[in-house]
């Protein structure tokens, strides 16, 4: 697959590709239509209730009821909303979460893309999913979205450099950003084990990124009662809520591969189950993790957020890098 | 060079955080609150007036909806008021059984606060587990008076119902008694938790001054360091008879009123412990009344401790059925005046932590 891109388009490649792109799309709506049901479900338990259970047996069609109720309400603009930034908004927000699974590897073998840069690739598309909530607040000219965006903003520029940081630490054992090699330098130990202190500031910054409790304040819903989306409803409010979920699985994979061995089995010994399974099951914890944390905790403070990104998570995964520098200078002097 | 300027924010009356129909505007410079103006009254239904026209049973319903979270406390605060009037004895079952209703009432209403109030700080499930606990005692309600929330059960001069002889009362006692494991439940997942104690720990300060001054009562008088509680302070019904503390802090924050209220549904729980393995086995309901009640010509006062407060009532009688003039004095109403002052420079998430600690319901406010 990956050869496409370095070979001239015929007419039956373009078909594959299509096809291909086609066969991506349906798996993760069919993902994401299951996730929200599972995640209601798992909601439902830690709290006391029962979850959906009405549509369909078990409830399983919960979720498509809902996305058809979704879609088949009145397209409404508001009348002061800036139009043509306000139509664009969920486009942006959420065709970055889809781009971003091009570069995610499935197993060594399959993957859409592999391109050299794949780690950077997928952090700087998926920041631009933030402008889409940016916009969509800005655009829809209500005082509660503005609000809401203008946190976006602040949220993005404090925990994008945390983020990064974090993974660089990965970057540095494995010596390349492409996420095949990266994986591929976990053979020996799963990079969370000497990586430990990365992988959590990796996945607070994550959760930050995704806006999940704690941080889910570009929403919060009782202090700004839905945040960007207050004046989105019906088919556009499906798909910002749609670019949600879907960033949470790719971000559930980017987890996955750069600290859990992508598809590489806990033991050797455990390597008659295919790949694919093993990064299956890894990216699923790590979506599913953000809805445990969410029937847990309340939110933070916008303020105590912003503290917490530049006076803790910042200098952390600053002294991170420098010890796994000097721990790699030194095991490479050795060698 | 960059123009910046205020902006008028209107939160409520259908903000989801305002608790009903409170509205409050606020001029914000980014995220900080310059000034708040509170707006009053969209539940105004005009209790005081209408209850001119009324006889006084007739006006028991009507304190069902002023505060309707603690019903059977405004149910109590009238009567009370009417009985010391007319300076009648109450039977002991009665009292008892009074007691019993009032405290769970303000378990109930402690734990409506508790997960609302958690909501507004973002956290899902503590309001789930808190309206589980709330069922029960509303089950145990509806069992005693037929009602969930607008009860009406006090009566001039005792109660209406007698206890359900199906094992009411060992319900109330297997009730109380997993209560504590619920209370434990709520500490161990809220209490505790680092996130909840910075977002309240310092914040929405006031001192004892500002306390008295503004005439707070309740949690948000307790929390300054005053050690006021209506049922010690001027004990009425048999409160005297029971063993409990009321819980006090200093620091005047939401972190000392949410720890007042915790500790209140352990004191409250107390008391209905208490109460239920004291209930005198037998005896009436109501003392003897005429049909109509005239009370005496005269004026009084009398006050009670609700869940949020010193709820009060005055009544001017002429000895009609029918009071000349009664006033309530909703807690609600006056702890609520502090708002303003309390939100200037706090933004938007303080703000609703704030608004939530001092524990408005708008049905009392608003009367």
């Amino acid at each position: 697959m990956r050869d496409w891109l370095y070979e001239p388009l015929s007419a039956e490649r373009f078909g594959w590709m299509v096809l291909s792109i086609l066969i991506l799309l349906g798996v993760l709506l069919f993902l994401v239509t299951y996730a929200i049901y599972v995640q209601r479900k798992l909601l439902g338990w830690m709290q006391s209730r029962v979850g959906p259970n009405r549509v369909g047996p078990y409830g399983l069609l919960q979720t498509i009821a809902d996305v058809l109720k979704l879609l088949t309400k009145e397209s409404f603009v508001p009348t002061h909303a800036d139009r043509p930034l306000y139509l664009l908004a969920p486009i942006v927000a959420f065709a970055p979460a889809f781009v971003v699974f091009a570069v995610i590897p499935l197993t060594d073998r399959i993957a859409f893309t592999d391109i050299g840069i794949g780690l950077l690739f997928y952090i700087g598309v998926a920041s631009l999913s933030t402008l889409g909530v940016i916009m969509g607040g800005w655009a829809s000219n209500n005082k509660w979205s503005l609000i809401g965006a203008m946190r976006a903003a602040a949220m993005m520029i404090s925990y994008e450099i945390p983020l990064v940081l974090a993974a660089l630490g990965v970057v540095m054992l494995a010596g390349s950003i492409n996420l095949v090699d990266i994986v591929e330098a976990q053979r020996g130990v799963w990079n969370v084990v000497p990586q430990f202190v990365g992988f959590v500031i990796f996945l607070i910054a994550a959760l930050a990124e995704l806006n999940r409790t704690p941080f889910d304040l570009t929403e919060a819903e009782s202090e700004l009662i839905a945040g960007y989306q207050v004046e989105y409803s019906g088919f556009r409010f499906a798909i910002f809520m749609l670019g949600e979920y879907v960033y949470l699985f790719a971000m559930g994979a980017l987890i996955a591969i750069l600290y859990f061995g992508g598809w590489l089995p806990p033991h050797p010994a455990l390597d008659f189950i295919p790949g694919i399974v093993w990064l299956v099951v890894k990216t699923l914890f790590f979506a599913y993790l953000p809805f445990w944390l969410q029937a847990t905790f309340p939110r933070v403070r916008i303020d105590q957020l912003m503290t917490f990104s530049w006076k803790v998570l910042m200098p952390l995964a600053l002294v991170n890098i420098a010890f796994t520098s000097l721990v790699k200078t030194i095991a490479g002097g050795v060698s | 060079m960059i123009r910046t300027e205020e902006m008028l924010l209107n939160v409520g009356p259908q903000h989801p955080s305002t608790h009903g129909v409170f509205r409050v505007i606020v001029k914000i410079d980014g995220e900080t609150i310059v000034e708040a103006t509170p707006v009053i009254g969209y539940l105004h239904r005009g209790t005081e007036k209408l209850a001119e026209d009324l006889t006084y049973t007739q006006i028991i319903p009507y304190t069902d909806r002023m505060d309707y979270l603690s019903a059977m406390i405004g149910n109590y605060a009238l009567v009370h008021a009417v009985e010391t009037l007319m300076g009648l004895e109450i039977p002991e079952r009665a009292e008892y059984l009074r007691v019993i209703a009032m405290e769970l009432n303000r378990i109930a209403s402690h734990l409506v606060w508790f997960g609302t109030y958690l909501l507004d700080i973002g956290a899902l499930t503590p309001f789930l587990y808190a309206f589980r606990e709330r069922e029960k005692i509303l089950r145990l309600f509806a069992e005693l008076s037929g009602a969930r929330l607008t009860y009406s059960y006090m009566r001039i001069g005792g109660v209406k119902w007698d206890v359900p002889d199906d094992g009411w009362l060992g319900r109330v006692r297997r009730f109380i008694d997993d209560f504590k494991g619920a209370l434990e439940e709520f500490h161990t997942l809220v209490t505790g938790n680092e996130i909840v104690q910075a977002r309240l720990k310092g914040v929405g300060k006031y001192d004892q001054e500002t306390a008295i001054a503004y005439g707070l009562t309740g949690v948000n008088l307790r929390s300054t360091g005053v050690a006021y509680d209506v049922r010690k302070a001027k004990p009425y019904s048999i409160y005297d008879r029971f063993d409990f503390e009321v819980p006090v802090r200093t620091e005047g924050d939401l972190w000392a009123r949410y720890l007042l209220r915790m500790a209140e549904l352990e004191q409250s729980r107390r008391i209905v412990e208490q109460a239920v393995a004291q209930f005198p086995s037998g005896g009436e309901i109501m003392a003897k009344l005429p049909k109509l009640i005239r009370p005496p010509a005269g004026e009084v006062y009398t006050s009670v401790e609700s869940p949020r407060g010193e709820l009060g009532v005055y009544i001017l009688s002429e000895g009609k059925p029918q009071p000349y003039r009664i006033h309530f004095r909703r807690p609600s109403f006056v702890n609520l005046q502090l708002l303003p002052k309390l939100l200037v420079g706090e933004n938007i998430a303080n703000m609703i932590a704030i608004l939530g600690s001092i524990d408005i319901v708008l049905g009392e406010v608003d009367a």
